[in-house]
């Protein structure tokens, strides 16, 4: 497998009147291979849409450099930057842009007549492209007549219409409703397989992520936090934030003392876990909450009792409380357990990461205001 | 949706509510009546019916007056041409400011709107001392350096009324399609590039289409104000006797000494000039029926900036000096004369003085055209604020039969030039109706500046209304309040920033007010603007200069007191 899409030490500075300089993305080092589907995943302001628009063309870099099937796109220190109409990309937006003053036929004839191809040729392809979006019978029909999910399919029939090799997903789910969004997962996922291109997937929303993808990148304050497959990722996250950002989790801040390891602040009990070699005082451990054992009497486990119970409809959440801290526990039905009840919880596969920093928290909270 | 919670309103109220929007609804009704309808049917009646009955006489005698079709054909062409022209100036501005990385966008910005502030009439004066064909100051100069026989430019043209008109009318446009852009999804442009366009394919096909509406909307109103504009091509005309209808409405009852004759010539002229308004209203209807598309769309991403490349500097030299010329030039050339011991004397430091300060203070009419003002902008804008959130309150929440005729009925006189307004109003106030003579104080004014800007404040509380959610009220009568209650306690404060951006809106364009004042002022009853113009007709042109720096001193400072009390308001 080929690598299709290189970003080499890709930054991307904004400059801001009230906040200074803002990193929105910082040494980027991406590979994507040829006919995969590859994900930017990350909370709003990680950079994974401007890295999208450098792709594109509509950002220029300020370090690094950008090779599209081979070719250099956008280079800083050659000062290169190839045009986003000379790209030869498709691309679909989150808010579909499809424009209101052209029909269905015209919006997906548009890129062809750019390229001043004939009528009959024209013709043909349009009207391909309209098949496989299941937009047949429509042509004559103006967006502002249609639903989000058909004026979605006109994005998408337009971006197919000329057969590009890669294709630039925008957030194109999360204007849909969840139903819809499933099934026109199934129909980008089908539309590759039959036009063969190779997909770049932005979006905010990990299952959608982790059910489209080949490969991911989780991305957090403008840096790469983790590349890996969707199970790689949920299984051996790097990080507290991936490990947060992926599925449900619940953390537990701890110290270590005397080979012992007792929740922060309380330390009447200790928590019998294995600690790694390389822990600090302060940690902080992390753990899935249907990975956490409850029961009635194995008295092995960490003495406690059930704050409180909430019935989900697939499951039941316990919150516990470990020291002064609160953990949430996820059950089957089938255990139950009521409100004050004693209870012994037990770690399956807990992970280790080192404890907050608040300097983290105050750059997150500034760049909420870009 | 609104008329089901409407009756559902009405059942929890029962009788009781019924009775006060009847209430309110007939004042709604009486009010227009009397301000609206009255003096257009005075105008119709006059025109048409003469003491033996109906008769086309006096239509037919001005249709053969030669000076008068001059009038509707130079009305109509400069009409024409200021809308193409201001539309062309408008749309490249706003692209420009809003698309492309020019510099210096915010000054630019703020300075593109001021001649939305600017009364057009000061312009037009401070271009004839500019450029007229005798002693015009620039046209001396081109003279002197060139060498040449005749003055080069001539403002007193029917090209030199299109060309002031332009300078004061293409903010309309501009503005309408700078915020056109602006809320703009910038994704739409971006994907025409995804799909391989040029960037000028990109504007042909995709911006300027989706902006037409907006166009559209801005060139309307240009050629509804030009075909009614009495201040330029007054100052401009008169002297070369071009008219226009206004100019020649004015011209008629003027040199008629205010007689009825003379007015009801021109309740007749009106009548064509109403006339050709209607055919340009149905024209540009016909030609620019766009469709209203939604291109707001989307989440906020800034849009970005077409890179001007080699074309910035020449494009930033030229917006300079289009602001250099709309702006500098005729607010500097009104301060400079305002210094100027006598009108004639060259612009040099020795001649200047504040004699005419002085002289213009001392004159009493002065103070009373400043008070009169004052007193008629904010009276009216207080009238016109409450009569208009009625109109609008009984159109939008309590949709009587009949409530389409009402929003017509506030909406008629935005359509109707303002001289035409004038006659009307004086017609129906001289005592031919209600046996009430109001001629020559400041209430025929007041009645004629209500009328006028209705429309303004109606507009602005109508679209906050509608933002107003019924659910709102009606969880203040789910809490026990009454309907009354809830009208005082919900309704009128979530609206209130509206009302008082009415008020605003109608304020400021009375404070500098001509057309319609020229016509009905008396003695006594001088408006600023009327003042202004008289004191230049009379030949003290530095005089009327130093009171035109002065009023637009007071416009600044009034605006920019608006912008900071009406900034950070709660509201709808």
């Amino acid at each position: 497998m080929a690598d299709y899409i290189v970003l080499r030490n890709v930054t991307k500075k904004f400059n801001t009147k009230t906040l200074g300089d803002i990193v929105a993305v910082d040494n980027f080092n991406i590979n994507v291979h040829e006919g995969e589907c590859f994900s930017f995943l990350g909370p709003s302001g990680c950079g994974k849409s401007t890295t999208l628009r450098m792709i594109a063309g509509f950002e220029d870099l300020t370090e690094g450099e950008i090779e599209l099937c081979g070719k250099l796109v956008s280079s800083s220190k050659k000062k290169l930057y190839v045009p986003p109409e000379d790209r030869g990309l498709g691309m679909v937006f989150q808010a579909f842009a499809v424009w209101p003053h052209m029909n269905v036929y015209e919006n997906v004839a548009f890129p062809l007549r750019i390229k001043k191809m004939n009528k009959t040729d024209i013709d043909k392809k349009v009207m391909e492209a309209l098949k496989h979006t299941s937009l047949t019978g429509l042509e004559k029909t103006f967006p502002g007549d249609l639903s989000g999910g058909q004026q979605q399919r006109i994005a998408l029939a337009r971006a197919i219409v000329t057969n590009p090799k890669v294709m630039l997903l925008d957030e194109p789910l999360s204007n849909l409703d969840p139903k819809l969004r499933e099934s026109m997962r199934f129909e980008i996922k089908a539309l590759q397989k039959k036009f063969n291109f190779t997909i770049i997937f932005v979006t905010h929303d990990q299952s959608e992520a982790m059910a489209i993808s080949d490969r991911m990148m989780v991305c957090d304050m403008g840096k790469i936090m983790q590349i890996d497959t969707p199970e790689n990722l949920y299984n051996k996250p790097v990080n507290r934030f991936v490990h947060n950002f992926l599925g449900e989790s619940t953390f537990i801040n701890v110290v270590v003392k005397d080979n012992k390891v007792y929740p922060k602040g309380n330390t009447n009990q200790a928590i019998k876990i294995a600690i790694p070699s390389d822990a600090s005082n302060e940690m902080v451990v992390a753990t899935r909450p249907n990975e956490i054992e409850i029961s009635k009497n194995d008295t092995d486990g960490y003495k406690t009792h059930i704050e409180s119970r909430t019935f989900l409809t697939d499951r039941i959440e316990y919150l516990v409380s470990v020291g002064n801290q609160l953990v949430k526990v996820q059950t089957p039905h089938r255990i139950k357990f009521d409100k004050n009840e004693e209870c012994y919880i037990k770690f399956v596969s807990p992970m280790w990461y080192p404890a907050d920093d608040e300097k983290e928290a105050m750059e997150r909270a500034k760049r909420q205001v870009i | 949706m609104f008329s089901v919670n409407n009756n559902a309103m009405a059942a929890i109220d029962g009788k009781k509510r019924f009775s006060m929007d009847k209430l309110l609804t007939i004042v709604c009704f009486f009010m227009l009546f009397v301000v609206v309808i009255v003096p257009i049917f005075m105008i119709i009646f006059n025109a048409f019916f003469d003491k033996n009955g109906f008769s086309l006489n006096l239509i037919t005698e001005q249709f053969a007056d030669k000076k008068n079709l001059d009038a509707m054909f130079n009305t109509i062409k400069i009409a024409i041409f200021a809308t193409i022209f201001g539309t062309i100036v408008g749309v490249f501005y706003a692209w420009l400011l809003g698309r492309s990385d020019i510099p210096a966008k915010g000054v630019m910005r703020a300075l593109f709107n001021i001649p939305y502030m600017f009364p057009p009439f000061l312009g037009a004066m401070a271009w004839e001392l500019l450029l007229n064909d005798r002693s015009g100051y620039l046209n001396r100069f081109f003279m002197d350096v060139l060498k040449l026989e005749k003055p080069p430019l001539n403002i007193n043209s029917i090209w030199g009324i299109v060309f002031v008109e332009v300078s004061y009318y293409f903010p309309f446009v501009f503005m309408q399609v700078v915020s056109a852009l602006e809320r703009m999804d910038p994704t739409l442009e971006e994907c025409a590039r995804i799909a391989g366009a040029k960037q000028s394919t990109v504007i042909a096909k995709i911006t300027l289409p989706l902006v037409k509406p907006a166009i559209s909307a801005g060139a309307l109103l240009i050629l509804i104000s030009s075909l009614a504009h009495f201040g330029v091509p007054s100052i401009l005309g008169f002297r070369q006797e071009i008219y226009t209808l206004p100019t020649r409405i004015y011209a008629v009852i003027y040199n008629s000494g205010g007689s009825f004759e003379g007015i009801r010539q021109g309740a007749a002229l009106s009548v064509m000039l109403v006339g050709v308004v209607a055919i340009a209203l149905f024209i540009q209807n016909r030609i620019l029926s766009a469709g209203n598309y939604d291109i707001i769309k989307g989440k906020s991403m800034r849009p970005t900036l077409i890179k001007l490349r080699a074309a910035k500097l020449p494009l930033l030299f030229l917006s300079i000096f289009t602001l250099f010329i709309i702006v500098i030039v005729p607010l500097g050339m009104i301060i400079l004369i305002s210094f100027v011991k006598a009108y004639g004397l060259p612009l040099v430091p020795e001649n200047f003085s504040f004699i005419n300060y002085q002289k213009v203070f001392a004159n009493k009419g002065t103070i009373d055209s400043i008070r009169n003002s004052l007193i008629l902008s904010v009276s009216a804008g207080i009238i016109s604020m409450f009569l208009g959130t009625l109109v609008a309150y009984v159109v939008q929440k309590i949709k009587p039969k009949g409530s389409a005729v009402l929003e017509i009925t506030s909406m008629l006189p935005y359509s109707i030039p303002g001289t035409v307004l004038s006659i009307g109003v004086i017609l129906a106030w001289s005592g031919a109706i209600f046996g009430i003579t109001l001629y020559n104080t400041l209430w025929i004014i007041l009645v004629a500046y209500i009328a006028r800007y209705l429309s303004f404040s109606m507009k602005t509380s109508s679209a906050s209304l509608m933002q107003v959610s019924s659910s709102l009220e009606e969880a203040s009568r789910a809490c026990g309040a009454s309907h009354s209650e809830s009208l005082a306690d919900i309704t009128l404060p979530l609206i209130r920033p509206a009302m008082v951006s009415g008020f605003f809106l109608i304020f400021l364009p009375a404070m500098r007010e001509v057309t319609t004042s020229i016509l009905l002022y008396g003695p006594y009853t001088r408006t600023l603007g009327v003042h202004i113009y008289s004191l230049r007709d009379a030949g003290y042109i530095p005089q009327a200069a130093a009171l035109a720096v002065v009023a637009i001193g007071l416009i600044m400072l009034l605006n920019v007191i608006v912008t900071q009390l009406t900034k950070d308001r709660k509201g709808v």
